[in-house]
């Protein structure tokens, strides 16, 4: 399992210009996520590229298998 | 990369290319193993798609030989005509927004019919 506060950090340093940056833990149980991310960088960028990035940010407890679901809510800023 | 694992990739390719909308799901339309590839579908269902579904828990090379194609991580993913749209929260944000059945239009035209067919990877160890 994983806790909210390193996927944070996470995608804080693969976003560190986001607006709003939230992970949530769904089910308490530490593998399953939500998480939003704001940020200019998606602006212009399909569904499918946004959230190519986010798992970019997220690949190692991806990989790892300790997120073993990971619900994903981006949007640009312009 | 050994050559059943080749073949694999193949069929998975082929599939993709060819059906006009294809999930790799768990499970089946008829019994699905996953919360999140039951959200892909019922959008999938209310905006009429012909959907080809393929289960990836029968084997796990199925799901990583998909995932080398597609740079994709997670199940479900979802195809028209060859395009990744995404996967559950994509295939349920532009069904909100209108855009999946917008896309299917412009991808199979409004006359398109609703169906569901599964279609199963040859995996060979």
């Amino acid at each position: 399992m994983v806790v909210t506060g390193t996927l944070e950090t996470l995608l804080r340093n693969s976003f560190p210009e986001a607006g709003e940056l939230a992970v949530e833990d769904r089910t308490g149980g530490g593998d399953h996520f939500q998480v939003t991310v704001s940020s200019g960088r998606f602006d212009g960028l399909s569904l499918v590229e946004q959230h190519r990035l986010v798992y970019e940010a997220l690949a190692e407890p991806l990989a790892d298998g300790s997120i073993h679901e990971l619900r994903i809510k981006t949007r640009g800023i312009a | 990369m050994s050559q059943s694992m080749t073949q694999l990739s193949e069929q998975i390719k082929e599939l993709i290319e060819n059906e006009p909308v294809s999930v790799f799901m768990k499970g089946t339309p008829q019994l699905v193993m996953c919360g999140n590839s039951d959200r892909a579908l019922r959008a999938l269902r209310a905006v009429g798609a012909p959907v080809t579904a393929v289960d990836v828990l029968p084997d796990p090379q199925i799901r990583h030989e998909l995932s080398a194609l597609s740079g994709w991580p997670t199940i479900p993913q979802v195809f028209i005509k060859g395009e990744l749209i995404g996967g559950a929260d994509i295939v349920e944000e532009l069904y909100a927004s209108g855009e999946l059945s917008a896309k299917l239009d412009e991808a199979l035209g409004t006359e398109r019919e609703s169906s569901e067919k599964t279609a199963a990877l040859a995996v060979t160890a």
